[in-house]
């Protein structure tokens, strides 16, 4: 099995304690970066220094604990589970922790953002040595007060005792504490010693959510501020040529019209061009509005007229284009294992199939908005960003202004998905507020959101297997994708390893459709393909499909040069729970299974659907789901994430459809792009593998597998295989039912 | 500009804006209600869920000239310590992710179960259906439907 990947601390580099000027102790320390040894923390808590420290622990006089949890929430629940982390070295009592999303003036450091799954994984090592340097310094206080060894006292619940049964709370030693050296080496705890760590921990804002209390970018106000709706091209490949705005100036709520897009080609057009800036080049019109409301009425007011730039690409277009890449001489090889051309032409039989999937936009229920307030001694940016230290920067340049000059803060974010990774909202915020000279709010309507978003890119795979004496010898993976989606780590995904000649190639269509990182980028639509590929060749060969797995993983284990990302091992671990849990093969009449194994963001996971048919029509009615992720620390978080991660990944691959006509996107509302609903959701029955190796994210890897294990169902309800989606626009219903 | 006295949350509120305005809007950016939350403007995603008199409403397809009269009632009074049996619930089951459609679907849950105290489970699953919830937390909706239901009963 790999390591895994671990970080090393300079310890007395990363942490840095200082009494506060307003009582108390300040702990500072940077999760992802050694920090220089003469930066100071300051003693003022406005002035926290998150250059040098991204995140921080104040313990009161009172002995509160207050911990500024660093990275975004989005809704994957880092919020909670990062400081549980914390409190546990520190022995604190949950009860008495106070999370606060920490302000942001994002200079210089890294990964203070969301995506990939990856704040737990990359948090661990560094949020449990905080805790438990904080509570030795606290202890050596206490040690030092006593006139006794550090080592005779012990700790709970933030109280302190020695061995003479003395006792004293951390509020009591903090000033003390505050002036001790940072200690260099701290015994993390044993995991079977965790007190917070494993137990449900429910969501720090939840107060506020039920009660609508104001906690999003939309709901973000300030003095002054006025609203901001943008017309951006209604098709892909056109921009501004003239509008009228008379209509618009006339309405009394309309304060002004402007247009905007010069900064940004200018930009663009210096070479400096941003991996975030996926932006059309066009003017865009601006209306400025009293409110919200007034500001979109304006908008649908303007009179625009548009011109094409580039080609307007429509769905049959991109069909074509994608299966010519998959036949052609494009394709780029990205792993090549013993020689596939040889095991193919050496093949008794050949299975061959095709997989498809659409354009998906991220639909975030909360749409891209963003507040600026650009003056002349600073720029003030507020809102819902996966990627603040990127939208500082890039801003900064836009603006010409000092970086020190643009302060960030994020708000919660009504859903990410991807979407708030990319920050062409926070651009036009900031262009617009400089354009006016006011604090401004840009909000993008359902329609503009869905219409001028960053989408999945459409992509097909052609996947082919080698079958020599009844044995699979070969397997060739063809990736075709608008703009781009294979990258390096990929091909060394299952079924890598496993079989002798292995191939994986991919080509790519450069188009003026914007596509990005949605839900489990990479995979989202791979896994799908590839384990309804693996069900169909298991009835090929003749094999019991849970036995093809587990001999095909066995197969990895034993190849001395492996070279995955993935854990055979524990591919097999979930692969057997799931057997286990969801009574496979045993199942009541009239009750179909599917079955699908999958490793993505560093966590395995098995799944096995339930579906019943009604009226020819299938339904989900259960997904019982095994995870490895190490050590989970908040189940109750762990399982939001799973149950929703299932939920989502089956309403994408059976309802979701997103094409192009004329570059115009097909959808732009709810009435016509369907997202599940909760008639349409089976009960997800969640199981973990007991662990004690350090976690792993949650947030998307329950994604990918979930539309091959439906698709699985399906076939042995209905006899046919489904390899295109939204599954439900591309069955005939009326297919036989098998009985 | 008209003016219209809204009755919100047994208080009476006096706003200027256009006949046309959508409630949603007037509850959000005129009175700073921000719980009632925009998703979709088209009555599709139920994240604007308020009361109308008793009955859930959206708030985006409602005009505020239509609502002058009308006993309103948002997120923000649905109780007065965040402790109805839904709000209760919810927390009790920890339902939310990002949790910006949660105040429409217990805006949605307190009506249905006003009306309908002990539902079965399809009776649940069809009250909910006209709400999106986009992270897919449905499962835990539907127990803190029931756990709600318990509570009332």
């Amino acid at each position: 099995m790999r390591p895994s990947k671990t970080t090393t601390f300079s310890r007395r580099a990363f942490l840095k304690s200082s009494a506060l000027a307003s009582g108390g102790m300040i702990i500072g320390f940077n999760l992802f970066n050694a920090c220089k040894s003469e930066v100071e923390l300051p003693i003022d808590l406005s002035q926290l220094n998150y250059n040098d420290f991204n995140a921080f622990i104040k313990i009161s006089e009172e002995g509160k604990v207050t911990i500024f949890s660093p990275n975004p929430e989005i809704g994957q629940g880092v919020k909670t589970s990062m400081p549980m982390i914390i409190a546990e070295e520190l022995e604190v009592a949950w009860g008495d922790v106070h999370v606060v999303q920490a302000p942001l003036d994002t200079k210089n450091y890294t990964r203070q953002m969301a995506g990939g799954s990856q704040s737990i994984r990359h948090g661990w090592e560094a949020l449990r040595q905080t805790g438990a340097t904080a509570k030795q310094m606290l202890v050596n206080a206490a040690a030092a007060r006593w006139q006794v060894e550090a080592s005779e006292c012990t700790v709970k619940e933030g109280v302190i005792s020695n061995s003479k049964g003395e006792t004293l709370g951390y509020g009591d030693v903090v000033l003390e504490a505050a002036v001790l050296e940072v200690p260099e080496d701290v015994t993390l705890k044993d995991p079977k010693d965790f007190k917070i760590i494993g137990q449900g921990k429910g969501n720090v804002d939840i107060d506020k959510i039920i009660t609508g209390k104001p906690l999003y970018g939309l709901d973000y106000k300030a003095e002054g501020m006025l609203y901001a709706a943008v017309l951006r091209p209604p098709a892909f490949g056109q921009v501004l040529e003239s509008f009228d705005d008379s209509g618009a100036r006339i309405l009394p709520g309309v304060v002004d019209v402007i247009t905007i897009g010069e900064k940004l080609r200018a930009y663009n057009d210096s070479g400096k061009k941003n991996w975030s800036m996926q932006m059309s080049s066009s003017d865009k019109v601006v209306v400025i509005g009293k409110t919200t409301w007034d500001a979109m009425k304006g908008l649908k007011a303007i009179k625009a007229h548009w011109k094409i730039e580039s080609e307007l690409e429509s769905t049959e277009d991109h069909d074509k284009v994608l299966f010519d890449l998959l036949d052609g001489d494009s394709l780029k090889t990205r792993r090549s294992d013993g020689d596939i051309n040889k095991a193919f032409a050496e093949a008794d039989a050949v299975l061959e199939r095709v997989y498809e999937a659409p354009f998906l936009p991220h639909n975030c229920l909360e749409p891209m908005n963003f507040y600026a307030n650009v003056t002349p001694e600073k720029v003030h940016l507020v809102g819902p960003i996966q990627t603040p230290a990127s939208a500082q920067k890039v801003v900064s340049e836009l603006l010409e202004r000092d970086i020190e000059d643009v302060h960030v803060e994020m708000t919660r974010m009504g859903g990410g998905f991807g979407r708030r990774l990319y920050g062409d909202f926070v651009y036009e915020a900031a262009e617009i507020s400089n354009a006016v000279k006011k604090p401004i709010k840009m909000v993008s309507s359902r329609a503009h959101d869905m219409t001028t978003g960053v989408y999945r890119p459409a992509t097909k795979y052609k996947i082919a297997a080698s079958i020599k004496d009844g044995k699979l010898t070969g397997y060739h993976l063809k990736e075709a994708c608008i703009n781009g989606n294979m990258y390096g780590l990929i091909p060394n995904f299952f079924p890598a390893a496993a079989i002798e000649n292995y191939q994986v190639d991919s080509a790519n269509y450069k188009s003026n459709i914007t596509t990005g990182a949605w839900r489990a980028p990479y995979t989202n639509f791979l896994a799908s393909a590839e384990q309804s590929f693996f069900d169909e060749l298991a009835e090929v060969l003749k094999i019991d499909r849970v036995r093809l797995h587990m001999d095909l993983l066995e197969k990895a284990k034993n190849n001395p040069e492996p070279n995955i990302e993935y854990s055979p091992e524990r591919l097999q671990g979930v692969l057997k729970l799931v057997v286990e849990k969801s009574n496979w093969g045993n199942t009541k009449p009239g009750v179909y299974q599917g079955l699908s194994v999958y490793y993505c963001h560093n966590t395995h996971v098995a799944e096995v659907a339930d579906i019943t048919m009604e009226n020819g029509v299938p339904n989900v009615v259960k997904v019982t789901c095994a995870v490895d992720c190490g050590i989970v620390v908040n189940p109750l978080g762990a399982m939001n994430q799973i149950k929703g991660g299932v939920l989502d990944g089956i309403g994408h691959a059976m309802y979701s459809d997103f094409g192009f006509n004329n570059g115009v996107p097909q959808s732009n509302n709810f009435n016509t792009f369907q997202l599940i609903r909760i008639g349409q959701t089976p009960k997800v029955d969640v199981h973990f593998i007991e662990s004690n190796i350090d976690p792993t994210g949650l947030g998307e890897p329950t994604l990918p597998p979930v539309g091959a294990a439906v698709a699985n169902a399906i076939y042995k309800a209905t006899g046919k295989r489904l390899r295109k989606q939204p599954y439900m626009n591309n069955m005939n219903v009326s297919e036989k039912v098998l009985g | 500009m008209p003016t219209f006295n809204l009755k919100i949350n047994n208080k009476t509120h006096t706003v200027e804006a256009d006949m046309d305005t959508p409630l949603m809007w007037v509850l959000r950016d005129h009175l700073n209600l921000v719980g009632t939350k925009y998703g979709c403007g088209i009555g599709q995603c139920g994240a604007c869920t308020i009361h109308l008199d008793g009955n859930a409403m959206r708030s985006c397809l409602v005009q505020v000239s239509q609502a002058e009269g009308m006993n309103i009632t948002t997120i923000e009074g649905l109780s007065e310590h965040g402790d109805h049996p839904v709000q209760k619930a919810w927390k009790a089951i920890d339902v939310p992710q990002c949790g910006y459609c949660q105040a429409g679907q217990i805006m949605t849950a307190a009506a249905f179960l006003d009306k309908n105290p002990e539902p079965t489970e399809s009776q649940i699953r069809n009250a909910m259906h006209g709400n999106i919830c986009r992270c897919a937390s449905y499962n835990s909706i539907e127990e803190a439907v029931k756990v709600a239901s318990k509570n009332l009963s």
